[in-house]
C-alpha cells in the first residue's frame, strides 16, 4: 500500500516583529516543518513499520528552500518525496484552499495512494481545510481531526477516533482510500537519527512543475485578498508586578494569600 | 441570490452554542445583503432543534430528518442539496471539529471560495470581508473575498448568541441521501480524561504550558502546586508530549474549568486554551512574552522568566 503524507513548511513569527504592508517582515520569520505535519509523518512511518509493503511518499508545495523541510520527513523514514513548485506560483500572494486542493489532487492522481495523511491545519494561515477539500476533489473518503488510527488494510477500512470539543471522541470507520487530517498528540514524533539524516541525502525529491502536473498557471489565482494585517489590540487590564523575581513573587504571594490560597 | 444559509450543529441530542451564534452572524450578513436567513437543521431531533432555533432574524428553517448523529457524508450531500434549493450568496458553517469535517468538502463540491475560522464578517453590499487570525493569533488580517458566492466557517464564542424568539417558517426539506455514497460509519462516542483527578472541581489550579520546555522541569510546577495546596493542570502541548495525562488538559478539546485562581505558567494563551479557562475568577500569568494573549485575560501578571519566579514563589509559601 502507498501512504502519501502532505507536509508544509511554515513560518513562525518571533515575539517582536514588524508588519510590512500585508505581510510580516521576512526578517522576523523562522521557517520550520508544520507541527501537525510532524505527527502525520510519524503516523505514516509507523504504518510502514507495522504493515508489509508500505511505501511512504511525502509531498510539499514550496520553493527550493522547503527542501530542508521535506528532508526532515525523509530523515524520519519517508521513502521518497515530491516537491511541487513553479515560477508562476512564486508571484501568488497566497495559495488558498482551492489552489492547494488542485495542486495536491494532481499529485494524488499521479501517485494513486491508498491513504493520504495531512495535518489538521498549518500553523501560519490556519485554514484547516485542505485535507477534507482534497478528499472531495479526488473522490476519497475522509475524516478530520483524527487522534487515533487503526488500519485494516485487507478490509479496506480505517478505524479512527476524531477529537471533538469538550473531551469527547467520536469513533468512526471510514472506507479506504481516504484522507485523514492528523491531530497533534496522536503519536510521539521521533527525532531524526544521524543515520536517517544521512540516508535522507540519498533519497529522491522529485520536483514537479505545473506542466508536469498538467495544470495551468491560473491554478494559483485566488478570490481571496489580504487587504490589511495588524497586531490585535491588546485589551490587557492585568496588574503587572514589577521588580526582581523575589519582589514580583512576593507581591503575587500577597494577592494569593489575600485570596485564601495556601492558607 | 442574496440569501444566507447557515448550518446548525448539535451533538448527542443537544444543540451546540455555536448554532445560536450562527443566527447572530447570519442575520447581520442577511441584513447587509438584503436577503433572507435560512437555517439547515440536519439529523437528530430536528423538530425540537428547529423549534429552539426559531429566533429573531431567521426567515426559514429547513429540517432534514436523517439519522441521529452527525455523519459527514450525509451532511455533505444534504447541505449541497439545500444550498442548491436556497441558492444563497453566503454559506455559514461552524468552525468546529465537525464543521471542518464537511465545510471544506461542500465548498469544493459547490465551487465556493472557502474562508475558515472567521472572527469577524462584514458585507458592504458587494464584497464580503472576513477578519482572520494568522500565525497562532499573533496578527489579524482583513481578507476580501472577490467571489460571487462564498462559504465561511465561523469561530465559536466570537459572536453573542441570539436568544429572542422569532417567527420563521419551518419546513421539512425533501433531501435524497445516496446511501452508497455514505462510506463512513459513526460507531459511538467516548468521554476521555477520567481518572485520578477532576480538575474542574479544583479551587486553585497551577497550570503549565510549553514554556516549561522539558519534562524534568515539571517538578518545579508540581512543587508549586504542593506549596499552594493546588491542583496541577496544563495546556495542550504538555499532554501531546505525554508528560501529563489527558484528564489534566484545559481547553477546547480538554476540560472547561472555573477555579478561584488559575495560575498560568509558561502558557501563551491560544484561543483554544482560553476557551477552557476564561471563566476563572482570578487569572494569574507568568510568561516572558509581554505580548502573549494570556495577558489580555489575566488579572495579574509577571512578565519574567518562570524558572526564576516560580522558585521564588515556592519560597514565599514554604520558606
Amino acid at each position: 500500500m502507498k501512504v502519501l503524507v502532505t507536509v508544509k513548511e511554515v513560518a513562525a513569527v518571533e515575539d517582536e516583529f514588524e508588519i510590512d504592508g500585508t505581510a510580516i517582515d521576512e526578517a522576523y520569520l523562522e521557517y520550520d516543518l508544520n507541527e501537525w505535519d510532524d505527527y502525520a509523518i510519524e503516523e505514516g512511518v509507523q504504518i510502514s513499520e507495522s504493515e508489509d509493503d508500505v511505501e511512504v511518499v511525502s509531498v510539499t508545495i514550496g520553493p527550493e528552500r522547503s527542501e530542508e523541510t521535506i528532508r526532515m520527513a525523509l530523515a524520519k523514514g519517508a521513502d521518497r518525496a515530491v516537491r511541487v513548485w513553479d515560477d508562476s506560483l512564486e508571484d501568488a500572494e497566497m495559495l488558498d484552499v482551492e489552489a492547494k486542493t488542485n495542486l495536491l489532487a494532481a499529485v494524488v492522481e499521479e501517485e494513486e495512494p491508498d491513504l493520504v495523511l495531512s495535518g489538521v491545519q498549518a500553523d501560519d494561515d490556519g485554514f484547516g481545510a485542505t485535507g477534507v477539500s482534497l478528499a472531495d476533489e479526488v473522490g476519497f473518503e475522509w475524516a478530520a481531526v483524527v487522534n487515533d488510527l487503526e488500519l485494516d488494510v485487507e478490509g479496506g477500512v480505517a478505524s479512527v477516533r476524531r477529537e471533538l470539543e469538550g473531551g469527547v471522541e467520536e469513533l468512526t470507520d471510514v472506507d479506504l482510500p481516504a484522507v485523514l487530517t492528523i491531530q497533534t498528540g496522536i503519536n510521539e514524533p521521533r527525532y531524526a537519527s544521524l543515520r536517517g539524516i544521512r540516508q535522507a541525502q540519498r533519497k529522491e525529491i522529485k520536483p514537479m512543475t505545473l506542466d508536469d502536473l498538467g495544470l495551468s498557471a491560473d491554478v494559483a489565482e485566488s478570490d481571496l485578498e489580504i487587504v490589511d494585517m495588524y497586531e490585535p489590540e491588546t485589551e490587557s487590564d492585568a496588574t503587572l508586578f514589577e521588580g526582581s523575581p523575589d519582589e514580583t513573587a512576593g507581591q503575587l504571594a500577597e494577592v494569593l494569600r489575600d485570596g485564601g490560597v495556601g492558607q | 441570490m442574496s440569501d444566507v444559509l447557515a448550518v446548525a450543529e448539535h451533538r448527542r441530542g443537544e444543540l451546540r452554542d455555536v448554532s445560536y451564534e450562527l443566527v447572530t452572524v447570519g442575520s447581520e450578513v442577511a441584513d447587509a445583503t438584503g436577503g433572507d436567513l435560512h437555517l439547515a437543521v440536519i439529523s437528530g431531533d430536528v423538530d425540537a432543534h428547529a423549534e429552539a432555533l426559531n429566533l429573531e432574524g431567521v426567515d426559514a428553517i429547513h429540517t432534514v430528518d436523517h439519522g441521529e448523529e452527525f455523519n459527514h457524508d450525509v451532511y455533505a450531500q444534504v447541505v449541497e442539496q439545500v444550498y442548491d434549493a436556497v441558492d444563497p450568496q453566503v454559506l455559514l458553517t461552524p468552525n468546529s471539529v465537525n464543521g471542518l469535517d464537511y465545510g471544506p468538502a461542500v465548498a469544493n463540491a459547490l465551487d465556493l471560495t472557502y474562508v475558515s475560522d472567521a472572527v469577524g464578517v462584514e458585507f458592504d453590499g458587494s464584497t464580503l470581508t472576513a477578519t482572520r487570525e494568522m500565525y497562532s493569533g499573533k496578527v489579524e488580517t482583513t481578507t476580501e473575498v472577490e467571489a460571487e458566492s462564498v462559504a465561511v466557517s465561523i469561530r465559536s464564542a466570537e459572536w453573542p448568541a441570539t436568544e429572542t424568539a422569532g417567527d420563521a417558517s419551518i419546513e421539512a426539506f425533501d433531501a435524497t441521501v445516496d446511501e452508497d455514497a455514505v462510506k463512513s460509519t459513526v460507531k459511538g462516542f467516548e468521554e476521555v480524561g477520567g481518572g485520578d483527578v477532576d480538575i474542574t472541581e479544583a479551587d486553585v489550579l497551577v497550570s503549565v504550558g510549553r514554556g516549561i520546555e522539558e519534562e524534568e522541569n515539571l517538578d518545579l510546577v508540581r512543587d508549586l502546586a504542593d506549596a499552594l495546596d493546588a491542583t496541577l493542570s496544563s495546556s495542550r502541548p504538555i499532554v501531546d508530549n505525554g508528560w501529563l495525562p489527558k484528564n489534566r488538559q484545559v481547553g477546547q478539546s480538554g476540560k472547561v474549568v472555573t477555579p478561584d485562581f488559575y495560575i498560568a505558567i509558561g502558557i501563551s494563551g491560544a484561543v483554544q486554551h482560553v476557551a477552557g479557562m476564561k471563566g476563572a475568577e482570578n487569572i494569574v500569568a507568568i510568561n516572558t512574552d509581554p505580548n502573549a494573549p494570556i495577558y489580555d485575560i489575566a488579572d495579574y501578571g509577571i512578565v519574567d522568566d518562570l524558572f526564576e519566579v516560580v522558585p521564588a514563589l515556592i519560597e514565599e509559601f514554604e520558606g
